[in-house]
């Protein structure tokens, strides 16, 4: 009997073997990563964007992922904010008790905590807890193939299930933001007032001299990108995941590396164009 | 009524892995087609790109007049409403409970009344006998139970089209002889069109209308049961008699050596054994639109093997055929010539 045609990929392998062959690998897995998969991110987000003005809007499944998301973050995130605040306080405090300038401490709290470290360790948070959460979520989905049952029911999963988790993300975000200036100043101002004693009355004067609105602003824009981005991510890598459990695993790892590359990156230009357009307030 | 797909040319790769090329077949509406193939030639995904869940390399899929793999997002998500899929594992959704479940596409898609909506899903569940397991999660449940389930909500927005991953997989062999007669009655009544992806043989030999086998990155053959129950062809006959002997070996393809040794030994698959009658809808239904059995082999002066179209009865319904198609005429007639049957007719052709 013959056989019926011979794939093409056969004939590919006779062409190149050896070294040739590992470097179309190379190749391949090169542009895959340069230019695939970013490619395929953004045309997600395009997607996603789109989804997100389909109605109706699915606010329970919106409800549901921001109460979830809330649940998995909030305790977690009070427990970081606190030892944050006192080190910074410690670090900084000290180091500016050294040059004299003890009553300035808490300027530099708004400076580290307002400015940026509350993005970023809301960041760390929805990256880590959120995001991973939720692409753990989808993955799994993807892998029972419930994904491709819902759009073999004529239910687009973009705007089903993620369009409600990004927002919900993005919209919980801000409030973690919040959370975290609040807990983390009042942690850095125990830890200067009673461990450092430092005066409470120069500790709010400093802050009050520095501190302005657009401070807060900026920060809460950030939280707002972080948390768009880290569900977008979130979202792509779970509707790729693909080989089993073991895939949603993998994704969800990817999920939490690339979150985290992207969400301090975004910080920098973000920080970077506050600073361009926002001019800091005299002493 | 019933909707044919034409497949032309359709060819699927992932990276470098041509999964089959040039693939071309049209499923005729409202008959059921079994596709058969060993494992790994990519049936489930040629059952996932007939939906447009993955994209052909190249290729056409005529449902109706529209090409679905070039469909806008919209129109795409309109003519998917025309299938009912039934994935391998059911494909439950696993935060639902199976009432849920079942009534997810009439919530989502029509505007019925609660009381509407729990009549008809719990008419489904009873056919794939799920009554009193509506409040059973997905995670709850057996393999078997999951599938009947997914089958259930494929069904409650009456498809047209019916793809069937793998009905049999995890399913005992009473069940699977059960759900084979549900696939016929639902189509007596129904009219859709099927296509089940099986590897159980005798599913492939009793039900379907047509069959198509998948082998080496191609379709080998596709045609009426018939023509393929008595095909000489070593491939498809290897495959429907589930033979050692032959070009099918254990990891994919035999080699040239083996097949000498099997030619030297002068080890042959055996005579074709004879071909079953196809399963008719339960009693009291309507005739569904089949053809007459043996009208292929006549047509195409084929000579069954001998003991064809026998049933466990003894009937050979070659003879018991005229019978049967009349007794429906009389039925039609006592009720006032309510069905026409559907039937082409013995002789008819495709």
């Amino acid at each position: 009997m013959t056989t019926p045609g011979i794939g093409a990929d056969q004939e590919g392998r006779k062409k190149g073997g050896g070294s040739s062959a590992a470097l179309r690998r190379f190749s391949d897995g090169a542009t895959n990563v340069a230019i695939k998969e970013p490619g395929r991110f953004f045309a997600l987000c395009l997607d996603t964007f789109r989804a997100m003005f389909q109605r109706p809007f699915q606010w329970r499944e919106f409800i549901q992922q921001s109460w979830f998301i809330v649940s998995v973050t909030v305790v977690p995130t009070m427990l970081v904010a606190i030892p944050f605040g006192g080190i910074l306080s410690l670090q900084v405090g000290g180091l500016i008790r050294q040059l004299g300038a003890q009553s300035f401490t808490g300027a530099t709290a708004v400076v580290a905590i307002v400015r940026e470290a509350s993005p970023l360790v809301t960041s760390l948070l929805v990256a880590g807890a959120a995001g991973s959460a939720m692409c753990a979520d989808i993955g799994s989905r993807k892998i029972r193939e419930e994904i491709d049952a819902m759009e073999v029911l004529g239910i687009n999963p973009l705007h089903r299930l993620v369009v409600p988790r990004m927002l919900a993300c993005a919209f919980i975000a801000l409030f973690l933001n919040g959370l975290v200036s609040v807990v983390g100043l009042i942690g850095g101002y125990v830890f200067n007032v009673v461990l450092q004693d430092g005066t409470p009355g120069a500790y709010l004067a400093s802050f009050n001299a520095i501190a302005q609105l657009p401070d807060l602003l900026q920060a809460e824009i950030k939280a707002f990108v972080f948390g768009i981005t880290a569900g977008l991510v979130a979202a792509y890598k779970g509707l790729n995941a693909k080989g089993g459990p073991k895939g949603v695993g993998d994704a969800v790892n990817q999920t939490v590396v690339i979150t985290f590359m992207l969400l301090f990156l975004e910080n920098f230009i973000i920080s970077a164009l506050y600073f361009q357009f926002v001019p800091s307030k005299g002493m | 009524m019933g909707v044919e797909i034409r497949v032309e040319g359709l060819t699927k790769s992932f990276g470098r892995q041509v999964i089959w090329q040039d693939v071309s077949l049209s499923i005729p509406a409202g008959e059921i087609s079994v596709l058969l193939g060993p494992s790994g030639t990519g049936k489930s995904v040629f059952l996932k790109t007939l939906v447009g869940l993955l994209k052909p390399d190249r290729g056409h899929i005529w449902i109706g007049d529209r090409d679905l793999p070039y469909l806008p997002e919209h129109q795409l998500y309109e003519t998917r409403k025309l299938f009912g899929v039934l994935f391998q594992d059911g494909a439950l959704f696993g935060s639902m409970n199976l009432f849920d479940n079942i009534a997810f596409p009439l919530r989502e898609h029509t505007r019925k009344t609660e009381a509407e909506v729990k009549r008809i899903v719990l008419e489904k569940m009873d056919l794939v006998g799920l009554i009193g397991a509506e409040h059973k999660l997905p995670g709850e449940i057996s393999g078997g139970m999951k599938k009947r389930a997914g089958l259930a909500r494929a069904l409650v927005l009456d498809p047209e089209i019916l793809l069937v991953d793998e009905p049999d997989s995890g399913l005992d062999p009473v069940r699977t002889a059960f759900l084979n007669q549900v696939f016929i009655d639902l189509n007596a009544q129904l009219d859709c069109t099927f296509l089940i992806v099986t590897h159980d043989i005798n599913t492939a030999r009793t039900v379907p209308d047509n069959i198509g086998l998948l082998y080496q990155r191609h379709l080998a053959m596709f045609g009426p049961r018939e023509m393929l129950l008595s095909s000489e062809e070593p491939v498809v006959r290897q495959f429907l008699n589930a033979s050692k002997v032959g070009p099918i070996g254990m990891s994919e393809e035999k080699d040239a050596s083996e097949l000498e040794a099997e030619a030297r030994m002068g080890l042959d698959s055996g005579k074709l054994p004879p071909i079953a009658p196809q399963q008719m809808p339960s009693n009291g239904l309507l005739r569904r639109g089949q053809h007459a059995p043996g009208a292929w082999c006549a047509a195409h002066g084929v000579t069954p093997p001998p003991g064809s179209f026998v049933d466990e009865l003894g009937r050979n319904w070659v003879e018991e055929w005229p019978r049967y198609v009349a007794s429906f005429g009389q039925n039609a007639a006592a009720q006032g010539g309510g069905h026409v049957p559907l039937g082409k007719g013995p002789g008819a052709q495709h």
